[in-house]
This record gives structure tokens, C-alpha cells and sequence, in this order.
């Protein structure tokens, strides 16, 4: 009954965003959709959260905040990148200064497509994400078991 | 065996189901306030073991010695507490587990830990006088520090004669379980404008080691609000368990209504009510204590 997955936060990073997506993000801890029911929380610091979700696409500017945050993030953890955006750069995509998705910095886990995402695709990835961890508690176990 | 050695295992062993418990109805009450379905009621178990589980990211190893110090003068201060000791030596344990805490944050050299250490700084010494006040009202009342003789002082609940400081050790306890609206250090909630304050660069099994001790402190803080509606009568502990579980919803519902305010504020209003209600309660029953 114990599971890790039972207790996600979660880390919300806007990368480059137009703030459509991170709209949506937001609405999902409304009333209306309420994300706390499954025990997920928005927390605002990496080395309190399991979910890294970001929305926008990487660019110079943030590459290095996106791979710090990730690096500080303590195991298991699992990355989702929310709208088209963070999935490979989207509209932005032949801009000057965006260098593409996000896995281009750092591995991305799940990928939740849309512009923006809706809530309740976002709630898709984060629930899809959440039986990740389970599976990748699993085998940080197994590594510190050998 | 005797009364205080099963009062202080029961709180040993019972202390952090019964902080876990509440702070799960906390959680769910403020959800219902908000208009949410809101977690499971034992969603700060699936938390706390999800802790338990995570790597934890050690930034220096005094900070994991502080935290530990932190949980165990928690508990001393619960167990001295309910084995029926000394009031004062009760409050002094507390303010110590207190400090060890604030260096936890401090030994960091986060620039979030130090200003959440000097906020939890300033909220001490907005409720340690009020604290103060309590164990004196006590004393003056019952003519005894310790607990085990206030509760057997007379079948008149303690609060009847310090209703006053009873209403300023409702105050002090907002600051005390960390709800808004004086959270200035580091909160129960989400968010907090210095990413999480005291807790910021704790994780994993330590940050579950803080969690455990945030549920030992609350019980033991129920516990002292209890003391002052407990008798020798056995039927009081009904009454202990109505009036606690009242002024629990109580500091939930200020949670839900208050903004966070600024350390200034808190400090001035603290102070005010522990002046307005605590001092002159106090000075009112000595007059009556002298006649
Ligand atoms: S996917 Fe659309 S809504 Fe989301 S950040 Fe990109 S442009 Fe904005």
C-alpha cells in the first residue's frame, strides 16, 4: 500500500514559455481539478521535489538552470515537459536563441503535447509520471543494494 | 506501573500517529475550506515514507547532527511533559530544540536557511515571553511548575482564572504550528517566498526527521492547550479532548483567513496580546491570590 508514488511533488519550471502552459499548470491545483487529492504538491524547491515539470523550450539563457535544478533534484525523479514547446521547441522552434525540447539538456521522461497542454493532459503526464517513479525507485533500490 | 511512565509511552510510542493524524486532517479540512476534495487523510504517512525512500542530498553533516538534536529535545520536552514535570524546564526544552533547529538552517550557508533562521529568530522571541507567561500563570494559579500537581490542583479547570493567557497561548501557538499568517519561516503550506525557509536544503531522510519532529512538537503543544481545561475528575479528559480538538480547527481556520504578514507585525501584535492578555491576567490573579 506504501508507495513512493503515493506522495508526488512536484517542481514547476517555466523555461521559455509564453505562459499558456503555465496557465494550465496552475489550474490544475484549482478546486476544479484539484491536484492535491493524489498528494501532489507544487513545491517551489528542487531538492523537496520527485516531478520536475517544465513548460517552454530550452535557450541559452536557461540552459544551465534547467541542468542545475535537474542535478540537484535527489533520486528518483522523473522529468515531464508540458506543451509542444518543451517537447521540441514548438512554435519557437526556427528562433535564433532556442536551442529546441528540453531533452536536449537533460532526459526527459514523459512528454505531454499540446498548445497550450490542458489540465487534463497535464494531470495525464503527471499520473503517468507518478507510476514512473515507483518503477525507478525500484531500481535505485536495486543499484544501492549492489 | 504508574500514571506518568504510561502517559510519557503513550506519547513515545503514539506521539508522531497522532501528529501524523492531525496534520492529515489539517490537510484535508483546509482543502474542504478551499473548495477541494483535498488528500487522504494519511497522506503525511505516504509523505513521510516517501522521504524515507528518497536519496538524501546531505549539504554538510552538522546539519544532519543539529536535526537530530532538534527531534531529540523534542521529544524530551514531550516526554518531561507528559510524565508530569517541571513547566519551566518544559518551555526551557523546547526553546533549546528550537535553537538547534534555527542552526540546522543556519549551518547551510543557503542564503534561503540564514534569512529563514533569522526569521524563526525574531518569531522566538515574539512568543517566548507569552510562553513564559504560561508556565507563571500556573504557577501563581496552582502554586506548582509541575504538571502532574496543576492537573490535580482542584476540579476548576486551570483556564477559569487565566482565561487571558489562555487566548495569548492560542496566539503564540499560530507562530508556534507555522501557519499562516505568521509562517515567516518556513510554512506547512506549498509555497513560501523563500522557497521552503528552514527546510530549504534538507531532503530525503532528514527533511522526514524534521517532519516527525513538527508532529512530536504539536502534540506536545495540544497537549499544554489540554492542560488547561484538565482536572483530577475523569470525566475532564472528555472535555480536554472536545476543547483541544476546538482550538485545533480554530488555528486551522485563521490558516485559511490571515495572509502572511510581516516579521514586524507579528512581533508588535504578539507582543501587545501578551501584554494586554497575558500580563494583566496575570497581575489580575495575584490581586485575587493575595486577598
Ligand atoms: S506550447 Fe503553446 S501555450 Fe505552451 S508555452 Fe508553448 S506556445 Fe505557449
Amino acid at each position: 500500500m506504501l508507495k513512493v508514488s503515493k506522495s508526488p511533488w512536484l517542481l514547476h519550471y517555466d523555461g521559455s514559455s509564453c505562459n499558456g502552459c503555465d496557465i494550465e499548470v496552475l489550474a490544475c491545483l484549482t478546486p476544479l481539478y484539484d491536484v492535491e487529492r493524489f498528494g501532489i504538491i507544487n513545491t517551489g524547491n528542487p531538492k523537496h521535489a520527485d516531478i520536475f515539470l517544465i513548460t517552454g523550450g530550452i535557450n541559452k539563457q536557461n540552459e544551465s538552470v534547467v541542468k542545475q535544478i535537474y542535478s540537484q533534484m535527489p533520486n528518483p525523479k522523473v522529468v515531464v515537459a508540458v506543451g509542444i514547446c518543451a517537447c521540441n521547441g514548438g512554435v519557437f522552434k526556427d528562433c535564433y536563441n532556442i536551442m529546441g525540447g528540453v531533452d536536449k539538456v537533460i532526459p526527459v521522461d514523459i512528454y505531454v503535447p499540446g498548445c497550450a497542454a490542458r489540465p487534463e493532459s497535464i494531470m495525464d503526464g503527471v499520473v503517468k509520471a507518478i507510476a514512473l517513479l515507483d518503477e525507478k525507485r525500484k531500481s535505485v533500490g536495486k543499484e544501492a543494494a549492489e | 506501573m504508574n500514571i506518568s511512565v504510561v502517559s510519557l509511552l503513550l506519547y513515545l510510542i503514539l506521539g508522531p500517529f497522532a501528529g501524523g493524524l492531525l496534520a492529515g486532517i489539517d490537510r484535508k479540512i483546509t482543502a474542504r475550506m478551499q473548495g477541494r476534495k483535498g488528500p487522504s487523510v494519511l497522506q503525511p504517512f505516504y509523505d513521510l515514507y516517501k522521504l524515507f525512500n528518497k536519496q538524501s542530498v546531505v549539504v554538510n553533516d552538522l546539519q544532519d547532527f543539529l536535526v537530530a538534536g532538534f527531534l531529540v529535545f523534542i521529544i524530551f520536552t514531550g516526554c518531561l511533559f507528559f510524565s508530569g514535570g517541571d513547566l519551566l524546564l518544559v518551555f526551557f526544552a523546547l526553546t533549546l530544540a528550537g535553537i538547534f533547529f534555527v542552526m540546522s538552517a543556519c549551518s547551510a550557508s543557503s542564503p534561503y536557511g540564514s534569512m529563514a533562521s533569522q526569521r524563526e529568530l525574531m518569531q522566538m522571541m515574539a512568543y517566548e515571553p507569552m510562553v513564559l507567561l504560561v508556565a507563571i500563570g500556573f504557577y501563581i494559579v496552582t502554586g506548582s511548575f509541575a504538571v502532574k500537581d496543576i492537573i490535580h490542583f482542584s476540579n476548576i479547570p486551570a483556564v477559569a482564572y487565566m482565561p487571558g493567557i489562555y487566548l495569548g497561548f492560542l496566539w503564540v501557538l499560530v507562530i508556534k504550528f507555522r501557519k499562516s499568517p505568521f509562517d515567516l519561516s518556513t510554512t506547512h503550506h506549498a509555497h513560501q517566498e523563500m522557497v521552503k525557509g528552514l527546510t530549504t536544503e534538507l531532503s530525503g531522510n532528514i527533511l522526514a526527521l524534521v517532519e516527525v519532529s513538527h508532529w512530536y512538537e504539536n502534540v506536545f503543544l495540544l497537549g499544554v492547550v489540554g492542560l488547561f481545561f484538565a482536572t483530577s475528575d475523569w470525566w475532564s479528559a472528555i472535555v480536554v479532548i472536545v476543547t483541544v480538538a476546538i482550538s485545533y480547527f480554530l488555528e486551522i481556520l485563521v490558516d485559511n483567513v490571515f495572509p502572511r504578514v510581516k516579521w514586524d507585525f507579528m512581533l508588535k501584535s504578539t507582543w501587545i496580546v501578551t501584554l494586554v492578555a497575558g500580563v494583566i491576567n496575570l497581575m489580575v490573579i495575584s490581586l485575587i491570590k493575595l486577598r
